[in-house]
């Protein structure tokens, strides 16, 4: 039966920069991406580093399982083996409960971003950013250059934490600089955020009432290790623990990028880096030491203020998928409970958005990870196909690059 | 452009645009009713909160910020 | 200084609440220990069918107690425990299955026998060519886990978290063993053997189906011993999602997911209703049943003060209520609503 040498699931700067090492091994390597265009959340269809002609891309392909082997079950190609495994699978946005934040026009920092991207024109549209990270002002930048109106910007953290993290990291300071010259006459509150949307009206911590088309918020990143925990990766607090060359506890199943830990572009371009030469076979170079700690810096200064999980009132929805209140989950102990007596987590999202909700506010802990990975049609359960190899070209390879 | 009919009405949208993109631009901000009955927009954008779910050409619970518009699509969001 | 309470339950899924919840009706001041929270095992894991089945007569006889008690009940569960009755129809595939839910309607006073046409008016989404079923509209569904906490909740239970691992050393009037598929782990004696099951439930799509359909050929896999079987088992929940069953699986601990397994019990699912292939499958998971050798469950003393209540394989949420009435009577020493010797565990030891 024919298997790739090489899977590597993500194809954002992590997933590319390790395609690009395990191409230059001469094994065939496929890449599989749910997005339609490789370049992951921040590249978004605008990558920086080229799918390498060798390399099979599958794009708008969602795997939804992976099993031991390596099968990976991703629709709509079915089962595709591979001897090796790159998780690559990038962050997504952490959303923190407060009244009104289910209502329309209230979304992600990130997704407002993805969606000019994707065809929204946001020309005029008054923006309002909140939450916490460095996101924010990247985001706010390249709304600001499609035409939005930028109505102020509300970072959570106090300007004492975030100064700390450019003393001891210098180097990331013209990138900082550079964003807020894009940035110019726009309000930057820190200590800053925002306790309730009504109507498009966000009241702010520090009294003010601002009126927005758009409030985008985003709390900070969250690593999407759902794959890493399927295959039974050994997790170190919330990360995919991994050694010097990207492997993780699982035989053959690397890691790199967020995964690992919330560091950005230039980690995850290292990491992959290392993973796509290790999972081949290719001498590995010797781990960058400053990066872990830039990651803890970056991660202190953004930490999110406990005033923070009090925002919620007791009608706040907290699940959006089953819309259960806070006065329902917060009895509740643990997460396990909740799940069971609210039906918190038991909706589409498989508990991805209240998850993260219920760790933060009440200390819970998330259960474990069952396929499928996100919800399928029940076809795709069922099915049994021929698996697609490297040698077997039926594979509609969709938007690649090559072939 | 392309067009897509969006609860009976025709709208113009971009060749590569998302549905959830085309539903923001033409104004629906409401993509689907909660089990409770309120209206929910897109969070995520990226596939993963669910909450952008429409019915296309008669498919319930389709991701629209996952969905490409196809030319006379129909999008129905309550 | 602590006092031992009149009884002492092991186990806090829907048995253990059930027991509870009828001993403290009749006064006694009742603790329950579970590792999990309520409900969390086998109970969460379960469909929650409240179904009259009729292999022999003492199956009939207490899950028709049963499924009467839940009926009473119904009024006075919260809202969240979403109890609907929506009856079960029970599909003939042929003539030889239709003869054979003509014969079984006997035994179920108000059932009705549908032709095909009548199936199909029932239920439309059924692939066509299906002989006719028959419908038992007393039965109902339940939100299991949530009827379990109410249970305890009515029955006022003190519940600890913890692992029992020597249950002889409790101390009370009477120490209950209601662990379901674990029970052996306490009571290495018992012939009580985990029976993996596989379920998945879809997204919402309200009025899709409307009566819990489970095929007739069910029974054969319920009640056969073939090592591993699937069978067509079907719930509407009163969200709209649709819980899909069923596999039986013997001799399997891996609480996983069988690939091929849940494949089959898929496929078996698309065979009556086209249309649930196209349907999102939200989650899929696993639990395990506590099966016993002729198929009935283990109700009553065991020894000096301990009693049992498991072996319930599939009807552990059904019979509950009725395995409830039968222990309290035994320790109570009143008389039991129903016979009480088709369940003693006593009949293996003979």
């Amino acid at each position: 039966m024919t298997a790739f040498d090489v899977a590597i699931l993500g194809a954002g700067p992590a997933g590319l920069s390790a395609a690009r090492a395990a191409a230059r091994s001469g094994k065939s390597v496929v890449l599989l991406d749910d997005n339609p265009a490789a370049g992951g959340q921040i590249w978004r269809g605008n990558a920086r580093i080229a799918v390498p002609s060798e390399v099979r891309f599958l794009s708008a392909t969602r795997v939804f399982d992976l099993r031991p082997g390596f099968e990976i079950a991703c629709l709509p190609h079915g089962t595709i083996r591979a001897h090796k495994l790159i998780l690559a699978t990038g962050a997504r946005e952490l959303f923190l409960p407060f009244p009104g934040w289910t209502q329309p026009g209230v979304l992600g920092a990130g997704a407002l971003q993805a969606l000019a991207k994707s065809g929204l024109p946001v020309k005029g549209a008054r923006v309002l950013v909140a939450g916490s990270g460095p996101l924010l002002l990247a985001v706010a930048a390249a709304l600001r250059a499609r035409g939005a109106r930028i109505v102020g910007i509300a970072e959570q953290s106090p300007f004492s934490r975030i100064l700390p993290l450019f003393q001891r990291h210098p180097s990331k300071l013209p990138e900082a600089l550079a964003l807020r010259a894009r940035l110019l006459g726009v309000r930057y509150w820190t200590g800053v955020w925002p306790v309730r949307h009504e109507d498009g009206q966000t009241q702010l911590s520090n009294g003010k009432r601002i009126s927005s088309d758009y409030l985008a918020c985003g709390f900070g990143l969250l690593p999407n290790t759902e794959a890493a925990q399927l295959l039974g990766c050994r997790m170190d607090d919330g990360f995919v623990a991994v050694d010097s060359r990207q492997q993780t506890s699982v035989e053959g199943v690397y890691c790199a990028g967020e995964p690992t830990g919330i560091g950005g572009l230039k980690k995850a371009l290292e990491e992959g880096e290392r993973a796509g030469a290790a999972a081949t076979g290719q001498p590995v170079a010797i781990r960058r030491s400053h990066t872990g700690g830039f990651v803890r810096d970056l991660a202190a200064a953004f930490a999110i203020r406990p005033q923070l999980y009090d925002l919620a009132g007791p009608d706040t929805i907290l699940c959006r998928c089953e819309d259960v209140p806070y006065s329902a989950m917060a009895p509740m102990r643990e997460w396990r409970n909740a799940k069971l007596q609210t039906r918190c987590g038991m909706g589409p999202c498989q508990g991805r958005i209240c998850g993260p909700i219920g760790a933060h506010l009440f200390g819970w802990k998330p259960d474990g990870v069952r396929p499928p990975l996100f919800p399928v049609p029940a076809e795709a359960l069922a099915r049994v196909e021929t698996p697609p190899g490297p040698e077997n070209d039926r594979l509609d390879t969709g938007h690649s690059s090559n072939r | 452009m392309l067009k897509i009919l969006v609860n009976n009405a025709v709208v113009h949208v971009p060749a590569n645009a998302t549905v959830a993109a085309a539903l923001l631009h033409a104004g629906t901000a409401g993509f689907r009713r909660s089990v409770t009955g309120a209206p929910r927009g897109p969070l995520c954008a990226m596939g993963v909160c669910m909450e952008c779910r429409v019915t296309i050409d008669g498919q319930p619970h389709q991701l629209a910020c996952q969905t490409f518009c196809r030319e006379g699509m129909e999008i129905t969001a309550p | 200084m602590t006092h031992s309470p009149d009884v002492l339950i092991v186990g806090a899924g829907i048995v253990g609440a059930a027991c509870a919840y009828e001993l403290a009706r009749e006064g006694a001041r009742v603790e329950v220990i579970d590792s999990q929270p309520p409900g969390g095992g086998a109970t969460a894991a379960g469909m929650g069918h409240l179904v009259v089945l009729d292999d022999n007569p003492a199956e009939l006889a207490l899950s028709q107690l049963s499924v009467a008690l839940w009926r009473e009940l119904a009024d006075q569960l919260p809202q969240t425990a979403e109890f609907w009755t929506c009856g079960t129809l029970w599909i003939a595939a042929n003539e030889a299955e239709w003869e054979a839910a003509r014969a079984k309607q006997v035994l179920y006073p108000d059932s009705t026998l549908l032709d095909a046409q009548a199936l199909y008016e029932a239920e439309p989404q059924l692939r066509p060519g299906l002989a006719g079923g028959l419908l038992v509209p007393g039965d109902a569904v339940v939100y299991a886990p949530v009827a379990a906490r109410w249970l305890l909740e009515q029955a006022n239970a003190k519940v600890t978290r913890r692992t029992v691992t020597d249950i002889t050393a409790l101390q009370a009037g009477a120490v209950i063993c209601a662990t379901g598929a674990s029970a052996r782990t306490l009571l290495p004696d018992l012939p009580v053997r985990p029976r993996k099951g596989h379920l998945a439930i879809t997204d919402r799509y309200p009025a899709m189906v409307r009566h819990q359909l489970v095929e007739l050929g069910y029974l054969q896999s319920a009640h056969g011993d073939a090592a591993e079987s699937v069978a067509f088992n079907l719930q509407p929940r009163p969200t709209g999602q649709l819980l899909i069953g069923s596999s039986r699986q013997f001799d399997s601990d891996a609480p996983g997911i069988d690939a091929p397994l849940l494949r089959r019990m898929l496929t078996r699912a698309f065979e009556f209703l086209p249309g649930l292939a196209h349907c999102q499958i939200l989650r899929t998971w696993t639990g395990f049943r506590a099966a016993t050798p002729d198929k009935l469950p283990l109700i009553g003393r065991l020894r000096d003060h301990l009693y049992i209540a498991t072996g319930h394989e599939g009807l552990g949420v059904t019979t509950s209520l009725g395995t409830a009435k039968l222990i309290t009577a035994e320790i109570l020493g009143r008389r039991p609503p129903i016979a009480p010797e088709p369940y003693r565990p006593e009949r293996f030891h003979a």
